[in-house]
Protein backbone atom coordinates (compact mmCIF):
# COMPACT_ATOMS: atom_id res chain seq x y z
CA UNK A 1 0.00 0.00 0.00
CA UNK A 2 1.06 3.51 -1.14
CA UNK A 3 1.35 5.46 2.62
CA UNK A 4 0.88 9.14 1.05
CA UNK A 5 -2.57 10.75 2.55
CA UNK A 6 -3.64 11.70 -0.71
CA UNK A 7 -5.47 8.92 -2.57
CA UNK A 8 -6.90 10.77 -5.31
CA UNK A 9 -5.95 13.90 -6.32
CA UNK A 10 -6.91 16.13 -9.13
CA UNK A 11 -4.57 18.95 -10.56
CA UNK A 12 -6.77 21.51 -12.86
CA UNK A 13 -8.99 19.07 -13.87
CA UNK A 14 -11.20 20.67 -16.84
CA UNK A 15 -14.36 18.54 -18.36
CA UNK A 16 -16.09 19.54 -21.50
CA UNK A 17 -19.55 17.98 -22.73
CA UNK A 18 -18.77 19.48 -26.30
CA UNK A 19 -18.68 23.40 -25.77
CA UNK A 20 -20.17 22.87 -22.39
CA UNK A 21 -17.56 23.92 -19.55
CA UNK A 22 -19.13 21.39 -16.77
CA UNK A 23 -16.22 21.28 -14.41
CA UNK A 24 -14.09 24.19 -13.60
CA UNK A 25 -10.03 23.95 -12.53
CA UNK A 26 -10.61 21.21 -10.23
CA UNK A 27 -8.18 20.96 -7.49
CA UNK A 28 -8.81 18.40 -4.53
CA UNK A 29 -7.20 15.87 -2.47
CA UNK A 30 -9.04 13.19 -1.38
CA UNK A 31 -7.70 11.64 2.08
CA UNK A 32 -7.52 8.29 2.97
CA UNK A 33 -10.63 6.44 5.28
CA UNK A 34 -12.25 9.36 4.91
CA UNK A 35 -16.07 10.13 3.64
CA UNK A 36 -15.91 13.23 1.37
CA UNK A 37 -19.61 14.63 0.80
CA UNK A 38 -20.06 17.09 -2.18
CA UNK A 39 -23.12 18.87 -2.07
CA UNK A 40 -24.15 21.49 -5.02
CA UNK A 41 -27.55 22.77 -6.86
CA UNK A 42 -27.92 20.81 -9.96
CA UNK A 43 -25.76 20.95 -12.70
CA UNK A 44 -23.06 21.95 -10.99
CA UNK A 45 -21.09 19.16 -11.89
CA UNK A 46 -20.90 17.38 -8.75
CA UNK A 47 -21.87 13.36 -10.87
CA UNK A 48 -19.62 14.64 -13.84
CA UNK A 49 -16.70 14.94 -11.26
CA UNK A 50 -17.54 11.28 -10.00
CA UNK A 51 -17.85 10.19 -13.42
CA UNK A 52 -14.52 11.45 -14.61
CA UNK A 53 -12.80 9.57 -11.76
CA UNK A 54 -13.76 6.14 -12.85
CA UNK A 55 -13.79 7.12 -16.21
CA UNK A 56 -17.38 6.79 -17.09
CA UNK A 57 -17.35 10.18 -18.74
CA UNK A 58 -15.83 9.12 -21.98
CA UNK A 59 -18.85 7.12 -23.00
CA UNK A 60 -20.76 9.75 -24.08
CA UNK A 61 -19.46 11.12 -27.16
CA UNK A 62 -17.67 14.52 -27.66
CA UNK A 63 -16.78 14.16 -23.85
CA UNK A 64 -13.15 15.67 -23.08
CA UNK A 65 -11.04 16.38 -20.26
CA UNK A 66 -7.57 18.67 -19.50
CA UNK A 67 -5.56 18.46 -16.35
CA UNK A 68 -4.85 15.57 -14.78
CA UNK A 69 -6.16 13.01 -11.48
CA UNK A 70 -3.45 11.16 -9.72
CA UNK A 71 -4.19 7.88 -8.06
CA UNK A 72 -2.08 6.72 -4.80
CA UNK A 73 0.59 9.51 -6.69
CA UNK A 74 0.34 7.88 -10.14
CA UNK A 75 -1.30 9.71 -13.13
CA UNK A 76 -4.21 7.73 -13.61
CA UNK A 77 -3.77 8.24 -17.34
CA UNK A 78 -1.40 5.45 -17.04
CA UNK A 79 -3.42 3.06 -15.52
CA UNK A 80 -6.02 1.00 -18.24
CA UNK A 81 -9.64 1.80 -17.55
CA UNK A 82 -10.64 -1.80 -16.62
CA UNK A 83 -8.09 -1.55 -13.34
CA UNK A 84 -8.77 2.07 -13.10
CA UNK A 85 -12.19 1.13 -12.74
CA UNK A 86 -11.49 -1.79 -10.55
CA UNK A 87 -9.68 0.31 -8.15
CA UNK A 88 -12.31 2.76 -8.13
CA UNK A 89 -16.19 1.51 -7.78
CA UNK A 90 -19.39 3.78 -8.57
CA UNK A 91 -22.77 3.20 -6.92
CA UNK A 92 -25.73 4.85 -8.90
CA UNK A 93 -28.03 7.16 -8.47
CA UNK A 94 -31.25 4.34 -8.69
CA UNK A 95 -30.37 1.28 -7.35
CA UNK A 96 -29.08 -0.58 -10.73
CA UNK A 97 -29.15 -4.17 -10.28
CA UNK A 98 -29.10 -6.40 -13.28
CA UNK A 99 -31.92 -8.74 -13.93
CA UNK A 100 -30.05 -11.65 -12.57
CA UNK A 101 -30.01 -13.77 -9.47
CA UNK A 102 -28.42 -11.61 -6.23
CA UNK A 103 -25.46 -14.17 -6.03
CA UNK A 104 -25.13 -13.55 -10.14
CA UNK A 105 -25.04 -9.86 -9.46
CA UNK A 106 -22.20 -9.79 -7.03
CA UNK A 107 -20.39 -12.51 -8.37
CA UNK A 108 -20.26 -10.65 -11.69
CA UNK A 109 -17.38 -8.56 -10.53
CA UNK A 110 -15.30 -11.11 -9.73
CA UNK A 111 -15.69 -13.26 -12.76
CA UNK A 112 -14.67 -10.74 -14.90
CA UNK A 113 -11.72 -10.66 -13.37
CA UNK A 114 -11.31 -14.05 -13.15
CA UNK A 115 -12.25 -15.88 -10.51
CA UNK A 116 -13.71 -19.43 -11.23
CA UNK A 117 -14.25 -21.70 -8.71
CA UNK A 118 -17.21 -21.92 -7.11
CA UNK A 119 -15.80 -21.81 -3.73
CA UNK A 120 -13.88 -18.75 -3.65
CA UNK A 121 -16.94 -17.10 -5.85
CA UNK A 122 -19.10 -18.00 -2.68
CA UNK A 123 -17.07 -16.94 -0.43
CA UNK A 124 -16.73 -13.78 -2.27
CA UNK A 125 -20.18 -13.12 -2.36
CA UNK A 126 -20.92 -13.60 1.25
CA UNK A 127 -17.82 -11.55 2.12
CA UNK A 128 -19.30 -8.43 -0.17
CA UNK A 129 -23.40 -9.12 0.94
CA UNK A 130 -21.97 -9.05 5.09
CA UNK A 131 -19.72 -6.10 4.44
CA UNK A 132 -23.24 -4.22 2.54
CA UNK A 133 -25.47 -5.48 5.69
CA UNK A 134 -27.62 -7.34 3.47
CA UNK A 135 -26.30 -10.88 4.31
CA UNK A 136 -28.78 -11.84 6.85
CA UNK A 137 -31.61 -10.50 4.43
CA UNK A 138 -30.81 -12.48 1.62
CA UNK A 139 -29.11 -15.47 2.55
CA UNK A 140 -31.68 -18.03 2.10
CA UNK A 141 -32.44 -16.70 -0.98
CA UNK A 142 -29.79 -15.71 -2.82
CA UNK A 143 -30.94 -17.10 -6.64
CA UNK A 144 -33.95 -14.86 -6.54
CA UNK A 145 -34.18 -12.48 -9.41
CA UNK A 146 -32.54 -9.27 -7.52
CA UNK A 147 -34.86 -6.45 -8.82
CA UNK A 148 -37.50 -8.56 -6.50
CA UNK A 149 -35.74 -6.74 -3.37
CA UNK A 150 -37.09 -3.66 -2.28
CA UNK A 151 -35.12 -0.54 -3.57
CA UNK A 152 -33.14 -0.18 0.06
CA UNK A 153 -32.03 -3.71 -1.07
CA UNK A 154 -31.06 -2.98 -3.97
CA UNK A 155 -28.97 -0.25 -3.35
CA UNK A 156 -26.97 -2.41 -0.52
CA UNK A 157 -26.78 -5.37 -3.31
CA UNK A 158 -25.08 -2.36 -5.47
CA UNK A 159 -23.09 -1.33 -2.49
CA UNK A 160 -21.87 -5.66 -2.24
CA UNK A 161 -21.35 -5.68 -6.10
CA UNK A 162 -19.15 -2.62 -6.03
CA UNK A 163 -17.34 -4.29 -2.55
CA UNK A 164 -17.08 -7.72 -4.28
CA UNK A 165 -14.01 -6.48 -6.79
CA UNK A 166 -11.95 -5.23 -3.66
CA UNK A 167 -11.67 -1.41 -4.81
CA UNK A 168 -10.00 1.07 -3.01
CA UNK A 169 -12.02 4.47 -3.45
CA UNK A 170 -16.19 3.76 -3.68
CA UNK A 171 -18.04 6.97 -5.40
CA UNK A 172 -21.94 7.13 -4.61
CA UNK A 173 -23.56 9.47 -6.50
CA UNK A 174 -26.61 10.91 -4.94
CA UNK A 175 -27.58 6.67 -3.78
CA UNK A 176 -30.61 7.67 -1.51
CA UNK A 177 -32.38 9.89 -3.63
CA UNK A 178 -34.85 7.34 -4.76
CA UNK A 179 -35.12 5.57 -1.17
CA UNK A 180 -37.07 6.05 2.23
CA UNK A 181 -35.89 6.99 5.14
CA UNK A 182 -35.33 3.67 6.93
CA UNK A 183 -33.55 2.30 3.86
CA UNK A 184 -31.84 5.72 3.57
CA UNK A 185 -30.15 4.98 7.31
CA UNK A 186 -29.21 1.38 5.76
CA UNK A 187 -26.86 2.81 3.25
CA UNK A 188 -25.80 5.75 5.35
CA UNK A 189 -24.87 2.91 8.45
CA UNK A 190 -23.01 0.46 6.10
CA UNK A 191 -21.22 3.56 4.73
CA UNK A 192 -19.53 4.15 8.62
CA UNK A 193 -18.71 1.04 8.90
CA UNK A 194 -17.28 1.10 5.50
CA UNK A 195 -14.86 3.77 6.49
CA UNK A 196 -12.63 1.78 7.92
CA UNK A 197 -11.53 -0.01 4.74
CA UNK A 198 -12.34 1.72 2.00
CA UNK A 199 -12.23 5.70 1.03
CA UNK A 200 -15.53 7.10 -0.44
CA UNK A 201 -16.98 10.28 -2.01
CA UNK A 202 -20.52 10.78 -1.55
CA UNK A 203 -22.45 12.85 -4.09
CA UNK A 204 -25.45 13.75 -2.44
CA UNK A 205 -28.46 16.52 -3.01
CA UNK A 206 -29.36 16.11 0.37
CA UNK A 207 -27.35 18.51 2.28
CA UNK A 208 -28.76 16.95 5.98
CA UNK A 209 -27.05 13.50 4.42
CA UNK A 210 -23.84 15.28 3.48
CA UNK A 211 -23.61 16.92 7.10
CA UNK A 212 -24.79 13.58 8.96
CA UNK A 213 -22.15 11.16 7.06
CA UNK A 214 -19.35 13.00 5.93
CA UNK A 215 -16.24 13.64 7.60
CA UNK A 216 -15.33 16.80 5.31
CA UNK A 217 -17.37 18.45 2.54
CA UNK A 218 -17.31 20.17 -0.73
CA UNK A 219 -19.56 22.52 -2.16
CA UNK A 220 -19.79 22.97 -6.10
CA UNK A 221 -21.47 25.69 -7.54
CA UNK A 222 -21.40 26.27 -11.97
CA UNK A 223 -18.74 23.61 -12.05
CA UNK A 224 -16.45 25.19 -9.41
CA UNK A 225 -15.30 23.81 -5.98
CA UNK A 226 -16.33 26.70 -4.06
CA UNK A 227 -15.42 25.73 -0.88
CA UNK A 228 -13.81 22.36 0.94
CA UNK A 229 -13.46 21.98 4.75
CA UNK A 230 -14.50 19.88 7.53
CA UNK A 231 -18.21 19.34 7.44
CA UNK A 232 -18.82 20.68 10.84
CA UNK A 233 -16.84 24.12 9.78
CA UNK A 234 -18.79 23.97 6.34
CA UNK A 235 -22.31 23.70 7.83
CA UNK A 236 -21.99 26.01 11.01
CA UNK A 237 -19.52 28.87 9.76
CA UNK A 238 -19.11 28.47 6.20
CA UNK A 239 -16.33 31.41 4.49
CA UNK A 240 -17.88 31.86 1.20
CA UNK A 241 -21.38 33.55 1.26
CA UNK A 242 -22.61 31.37 -1.80
CA UNK A 243 -22.17 28.05 0.44
CA UNK A 244 -23.42 29.86 3.81
CA UNK A 245 -26.93 31.03 1.26
CA UNK A 246 -26.85 27.17 0.24
CA UNK A 247 -25.94 24.86 2.96
CA UNK A 248 -28.64 27.50 5.43
CA UNK A 249 -31.59 26.82 1.91
CA UNK A 250 -32.02 29.85 1.22
CA UNK A 251 -31.28 29.12 -2.85
CA UNK A 252 -30.84 25.39 -4.46
CA UNK B 1 -71.66 14.31 -23.09
CA UNK B 2 -74.25 11.73 -25.28
CA UNK B 3 -72.99 13.22 -28.52
CA UNK B 4 -69.40 12.36 -27.39
CA UNK B 5 -70.38 8.88 -26.73
CA UNK B 6 -72.16 8.52 -29.88
CA UNK B 7 -69.08 9.65 -32.07
CA UNK B 8 -66.77 7.51 -30.16
CA UNK B 9 -69.30 4.30 -30.86
CA UNK B 10 -69.13 5.38 -34.66
CA UNK B 11 -65.44 5.53 -34.24
CA UNK B 12 -65.13 2.14 -33.02
CA UNK B 13 -67.12 0.50 -34.80
CA UNK B 14 -65.29 2.41 -38.36
CA UNK B 15 -61.98 1.03 -36.63
CA UNK B 16 -63.15 -2.29 -36.21
CA UNK B 17 -64.52 -2.55 -39.57
CA UNK B 18 -61.21 -1.80 -40.57
CA UNK B 19 -59.07 -4.00 -39.03
CA UNK B 20 -61.51 -6.96 -40.31
CA UNK B 21 -60.43 -5.59 -43.91
CA UNK B 22 -57.23 -5.95 -42.80
CA UNK B 23 -58.04 -9.75 -41.38
CA UNK B 24 -60.04 -10.85 -44.02
CA UNK B 25 -58.01 -11.88 -47.06
CA UNK B 26 -55.33 -13.37 -44.87
CA UNK B 27 -57.90 -15.62 -43.18
CA UNK B 28 -60.25 -16.38 -46.36
CA UNK B 29 -56.94 -17.25 -48.18
CA UNK B 30 -55.75 -19.80 -45.45
CA UNK B 31 -59.59 -21.00 -44.59
CA UNK B 32 -59.60 -21.69 -48.88
CA UNK B 33 -56.33 -23.40 -48.88
CA UNK B 34 -57.10 -25.94 -46.16
CA UNK B 35 -60.52 -26.33 -47.33
CA UNK B 36 -59.06 -27.58 -50.83
CA UNK B 37 -55.72 -29.11 -50.27
CA UNK B 38 -56.52 -31.00 -46.61
CA UNK B 39 -58.09 -33.78 -48.75
CA UNK B 40 -55.07 -34.29 -50.16
CA UNK B 41 -52.49 -34.64 -47.13
CA UNK B 42 -51.74 -38.01 -46.04
CA UNK B 43 -48.44 -40.04 -44.87
CA UNK B 44 -47.80 -40.94 -48.40
CA UNK B 45 -48.20 -37.34 -49.33
CA UNK B 46 -45.49 -36.54 -47.17
CA UNK B 47 -43.21 -39.20 -47.76
CA UNK B 48 -43.63 -39.84 -50.98
CA UNK B 49 -41.46 -38.10 -54.41
CA UNK B 50 -44.15 -36.73 -57.50
CA UNK B 51 -45.12 -39.52 -59.93
CA UNK B 52 -46.24 -39.29 -63.56
CA UNK B 53 -45.29 -35.99 -64.49
CA UNK B 54 -45.86 -34.68 -60.74
CA UNK B 55 -49.44 -35.26 -61.39
CA UNK B 56 -49.56 -37.73 -58.27
CA UNK B 57 -47.43 -39.24 -55.76
CA UNK B 58 -46.17 -36.42 -53.05
CA UNK B 59 -43.66 -33.64 -52.27
CA UNK B 60 -41.04 -35.47 -50.23
CA UNK B 61 -37.92 -34.12 -52.31
CA UNK B 62 -38.89 -30.58 -52.24
CA UNK B 63 -39.98 -30.61 -48.60
CA UNK B 64 -36.63 -31.62 -47.88
CA UNK B 65 -35.47 -28.94 -50.30
CA UNK B 66 -36.57 -26.47 -48.35
CA UNK B 67 -35.71 -27.66 -44.90
CA UNK B 68 -32.18 -28.03 -46.11
CA UNK B 69 -31.76 -24.52 -47.61
CA UNK B 70 -33.59 -22.95 -44.51
CA UNK B 71 -31.27 -25.02 -42.32
CA UNK B 72 -28.31 -23.64 -44.36
CA UNK B 73 -29.57 -20.55 -45.05
CA UNK B 74 -29.24 -19.98 -41.10
CA UNK B 75 -25.70 -21.53 -41.06
CA UNK B 76 -25.03 -18.49 -42.37
CA UNK B 77 -27.17 -15.62 -41.95
CA UNK B 78 -26.98 -15.98 -38.21
CA UNK B 79 -23.68 -15.49 -36.78
CA UNK B 80 -23.24 -12.87 -39.68
CA UNK B 81 -25.93 -10.98 -38.85
CA UNK B 82 -25.47 -11.31 -35.31
CA UNK B 83 -21.69 -10.08 -35.15
CA UNK B 84 -22.66 -7.52 -37.91
CA UNK B 85 -25.45 -5.81 -35.54
CA UNK B 86 -23.21 -6.03 -32.09
CA UNK B 87 -20.41 -4.33 -34.17
CA UNK B 88 -22.41 -1.87 -35.42
CA UNK B 89 -23.97 -0.64 -31.41
CA UNK B 90 -21.41 -1.68 -29.53
CA UNK B 91 -18.29 -0.65 -31.06
CA UNK B 92 -18.90 1.44 -34.37
CA UNK B 93 -18.46 5.34 -34.21
CA UNK B 94 -20.65 7.14 -34.39
CA UNK B 95 -19.46 8.97 -38.12
CA UNK B 96 -20.45 9.38 -41.67
CA UNK B 97 -19.11 5.83 -42.79
CA UNK B 98 -21.60 3.98 -40.20
CA UNK B 99 -24.90 5.91 -40.31
CA UNK B 100 -24.33 5.11 -43.97
CA UNK B 101 -23.94 1.44 -43.58
CA UNK B 102 -27.00 1.26 -41.31
CA UNK B 103 -28.82 3.76 -43.76
CA UNK B 104 -27.92 0.90 -46.65
CA UNK B 105 -28.78 -2.09 -44.38
CA UNK B 106 -32.42 -0.74 -43.97
CA UNK B 107 -32.42 -0.34 -47.94
CA UNK B 108 -31.45 -3.59 -48.19
CA UNK B 109 -34.23 -4.91 -46.76
CA UNK B 110 -36.53 -3.41 -49.84
CA UNK B 111 -34.92 -4.71 -52.55
CA UNK B 112 -37.29 -6.95 -54.42
CA UNK B 113 -36.21 -11.17 -54.25
CA UNK B 114 -35.53 -11.47 -57.57
CA UNK B 115 -32.50 -9.32 -57.38
CA UNK B 116 -31.13 -10.98 -54.99
CA UNK B 117 -31.68 -14.47 -57.01
CA UNK B 118 -29.64 -12.77 -60.03
CA UNK B 119 -26.85 -11.68 -58.00
CA UNK B 120 -26.94 -15.07 -56.23
CA UNK B 121 -26.76 -16.31 -59.43
CA UNK B 122 -24.01 -13.63 -60.61
CA UNK B 123 -21.88 -14.56 -57.88
CA UNK B 124 -22.36 -18.16 -56.23
CA UNK B 125 -23.48 -19.92 -59.44
CA UNK B 126 -21.10 -18.46 -62.26
CA UNK B 127 -17.98 -16.26 -60.49
CA UNK B 128 -17.30 -19.07 -57.70
CA UNK B 129 -18.53 -21.68 -59.67
CA UNK B 130 -20.71 -23.40 -57.15
CA UNK B 131 -22.69 -24.58 -59.83
CA UNK B 132 -26.83 -24.08 -59.08
CA UNK B 133 -26.41 -26.14 -55.98
CA UNK B 134 -27.60 -26.55 -52.02
CA UNK B 135 -24.89 -24.25 -51.39
CA UNK B 136 -25.63 -21.48 -53.49
CA UNK B 137 -29.25 -21.39 -53.03
CA UNK B 138 -28.58 -21.31 -49.31
CA UNK B 139 -26.18 -18.28 -49.38
CA UNK B 140 -28.44 -16.36 -51.41
CA UNK B 141 -31.36 -16.92 -48.88
CA UNK B 142 -28.53 -16.16 -46.19
CA UNK B 143 -27.97 -12.75 -48.28
CA UNK B 144 -31.41 -12.12 -48.46
CA UNK B 145 -32.47 -12.54 -44.62
CA UNK B 146 -29.27 -10.24 -43.51
CA UNK B 147 -30.65 -6.99 -43.95
CA UNK B 148 -33.30 -8.05 -41.72
CA UNK B 149 -31.73 -10.12 -39.05
CA UNK B 150 -28.74 -7.05 -38.64
CA UNK B 151 -31.90 -4.59 -37.94
CA UNK B 152 -33.68 -6.56 -35.76
CA UNK B 153 -30.62 -8.21 -33.64
CA UNK B 154 -29.89 -3.98 -33.60
CA UNK B 155 -32.80 -2.92 -31.87
CA UNK B 156 -32.76 -5.69 -29.56
CA UNK B 157 -29.01 -4.57 -28.36
CA UNK B 158 -30.30 -1.06 -28.32
CA UNK B 159 -33.47 -1.66 -26.18
CA UNK B 160 -30.87 -3.56 -23.42
CA UNK B 161 -30.61 -0.41 -21.36
CA UNK B 162 -27.57 1.52 -20.86
CA UNK B 163 -27.28 1.03 -17.39
CA UNK B 164 -26.38 -2.20 -17.97
CA UNK B 165 -23.62 -1.35 -20.20
CA UNK B 166 -22.22 1.65 -17.20
CA UNK B 167 -22.87 -0.99 -14.30
CA UNK B 168 -20.55 -3.85 -15.93
CA UNK B 169 -17.93 -1.37 -17.37
CA UNK B 170 -17.50 0.20 -14.08
CA UNK B 171 -16.69 -2.94 -12.16
CA UNK B 172 -13.56 -2.92 -14.68
CA UNK B 173 -15.69 -5.65 -17.08
CA UNK B 174 -13.84 -5.02 -20.68
CA UNK B 175 -15.84 -4.02 -23.56
CA UNK B 176 -16.33 -7.08 -24.56
CA UNK B 177 -17.15 -9.00 -21.41
CA UNK B 178 -19.98 -6.14 -21.19
CA UNK B 179 -21.68 -7.20 -24.70
CA UNK B 180 -20.99 -10.61 -23.94
CA UNK B 181 -22.40 -11.27 -20.45
CA UNK B 182 -24.13 -7.98 -19.92
CA UNK B 183 -26.18 -7.18 -23.19
CA UNK B 184 -26.06 -10.28 -25.51
CA UNK B 185 -27.85 -12.65 -22.76
CA UNK B 186 -30.70 -9.41 -22.30
CA UNK B 187 -30.60 -9.33 -26.06
CA UNK B 188 -31.30 -12.95 -27.02
CA UNK B 189 -35.30 -13.11 -27.07
CA UNK B 190 -35.54 -10.38 -29.75
CA UNK B 191 -32.14 -11.70 -32.05
CA UNK B 192 -34.03 -15.05 -32.03
CA UNK B 193 -37.65 -13.71 -32.76
CA UNK B 194 -36.40 -11.82 -35.64
CA UNK B 195 -33.79 -14.50 -36.75
CA UNK B 196 -36.82 -17.07 -37.22
CA UNK B 197 -39.28 -14.66 -38.64
CA UNK B 198 -37.24 -13.10 -41.47
CA UNK B 199 -36.07 -17.08 -42.35
CA UNK B 200 -39.64 -17.88 -42.72
CA UNK B 201 -39.85 -15.75 -45.10
CA UNK B 202 -37.29 -16.72 -47.01
CA UNK B 203 -38.93 -20.15 -46.70
CA UNK B 204 -41.45 -19.04 -48.80
CA UNK B 205 -39.47 -17.41 -51.23
CA UNK B 206 -39.56 -18.76 -54.79
CA UNK B 207 -37.08 -15.94 -56.77
CA UNK B 208 -34.03 -16.10 -55.30
CA UNK B 209 -33.77 -19.92 -55.79
CA UNK B 210 -34.84 -20.00 -58.68
CA UNK B 211 -31.52 -19.94 -60.41
CA UNK B 212 -29.37 -21.02 -58.03
CA UNK B 213 -30.88 -24.49 -56.48
CA UNK B 214 -34.19 -25.16 -57.32
CA UNK B 215 -34.52 -28.20 -59.88
CA UNK B 216 -37.72 -28.42 -62.18
CA UNK B 217 -38.08 -32.50 -61.21
CA UNK B 218 -35.61 -34.20 -58.70
CA UNK B 219 -36.88 -36.92 -57.24
CA UNK B 220 -33.95 -38.58 -54.96
CA UNK B 221 -32.47 -36.52 -52.44
CA UNK B 222 -28.98 -34.59 -52.55
CA UNK B 223 -26.18 -36.40 -51.17
CA UNK B 224 -24.16 -33.09 -50.69
CA UNK B 225 -24.36 -29.19 -50.60
CA UNK B 226 -23.40 -29.65 -54.56
CA UNK B 227 -26.26 -30.91 -56.02
CA UNK B 228 -29.63 -29.87 -57.11
CA UNK B 229 -32.58 -29.97 -54.59
CA UNK B 230 -36.15 -29.36 -55.05
CA UNK B 231 -38.53 -26.90 -53.22
CA UNK B 232 -41.69 -26.22 -51.76
CA UNK B 233 -41.95 -22.52 -53.08
CA UNK B 234 -40.44 -23.63 -56.54
CA UNK B 235 -42.08 -27.10 -56.69
CA UNK B 236 -45.79 -25.09 -56.16
CA UNK B 237 -45.12 -22.38 -58.97
CA UNK B 238 -44.48 -25.37 -61.43
CA UNK B 239 -46.97 -27.93 -60.79
CA UNK B 240 -49.32 -24.74 -61.06
CA UNK B 241 -48.39 -23.38 -64.30
CA UNK B 242 -46.03 -25.50 -66.02
CA UNK B 243 -48.05 -29.36 -65.65
CA UNK B 244 -51.27 -29.23 -68.08
CA UNK B 245 -54.26 -31.00 -66.13
CA UNK B 246 -52.73 -30.86 -62.85
CA UNK B 247 -55.44 -31.95 -60.06
CA UNK B 248 -56.08 -28.75 -57.82
CA UNK B 249 -56.07 -30.64 -54.49
CA UNK B 250 -52.41 -31.66 -54.96
CA UNK B 251 -51.37 -27.79 -55.78
CA UNK B 252 -53.49 -26.86 -52.90
CA UNK B 253 -51.88 -29.38 -50.78
CA UNK B 254 -48.48 -28.37 -51.41
CA UNK B 255 -49.06 -24.85 -50.79
CA UNK B 256 -51.32 -25.84 -47.54
CA UNK B 257 -47.70 -28.19 -46.30
CA UNK B 258 -45.49 -24.73 -47.05
CA UNK B 259 -47.76 -22.25 -44.81
CA UNK B 260 -47.72 -24.90 -42.06
CA UNK B 261 -44.24 -24.72 -42.12
CA UNK B 262 -44.02 -20.92 -42.29
CA UNK B 263 -46.63 -21.36 -39.39
CA UNK B 264 -44.65 -23.82 -37.62
CA UNK B 265 -41.53 -21.64 -37.63
CA UNK B 266 -43.65 -18.35 -36.56
CA UNK B 267 -44.71 -20.55 -33.80
CA UNK B 268 -41.13 -21.47 -32.50
CA UNK B 269 -40.73 -17.73 -32.59
CA UNK B 270 -43.58 -17.23 -30.51
CA UNK B 271 -42.75 -19.60 -27.83
CA UNK B 272 -39.31 -18.18 -27.66
CA UNK B 273 -40.45 -14.82 -27.51
CA UNK B 274 -43.33 -15.82 -24.08
CA UNK B 275 -40.86 -18.01 -22.56
CA UNK B 276 -38.14 -15.33 -22.46
CA UNK B 277 -40.78 -12.37 -21.58
CA UNK B 278 -41.78 -14.43 -18.17
CA UNK B 279 -38.09 -14.01 -17.77
CA UNK B 280 -37.65 -10.47 -18.53
CA UNK B 281 -37.13 -8.02 -15.54
CA UNK B 282 -36.47 -4.48 -16.52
Amino acid sequence: MVTSSAVIETVNLNCFFGARHVLKNLNLALRRHEILGIIGPANSGKTTFLRALNRLNGLNPGYSQKGTILLDGQNSQDIGDTALRKKIGIIFALPQVLPISIYQNVAYGPKVHGVARKKMLDEMVENALRKAYLWDEVKDRLLLPAPRLSGGQQQRLCIARTLAVEPEVILYDEPCSGLDPISTAKVEEAMQQLKTLYTQILVTNNTKQASRVSDRCGFFLMGELIELSDTVALFTRPRDQRTDDYVSGRFG
Amino acid sequence: MSRARTTQKIAFAALAAITLIVVAPIVLTILYIVFNGLGAISWEFLSQPPRHGMREGGIFPALVGTILLIAGAMLFSLPVGIFAAVYLVEYAQDNFFSRLIKLSIVNLSGIPSIIYGLFGFTVFVVFLRFGTCILSGALTLAIMSLPVIVTTTKEALEAVPRSFREISLSLGATKWQTVRYCVLPHALPGILTGTVLSLSRAAGETAPILFTVAAFYLPRLPRSVFDQVMALPYHLYVISTQVPNMPLPISFATGLVLVVLVFLMNLVSIVLRWHYRKKKQW
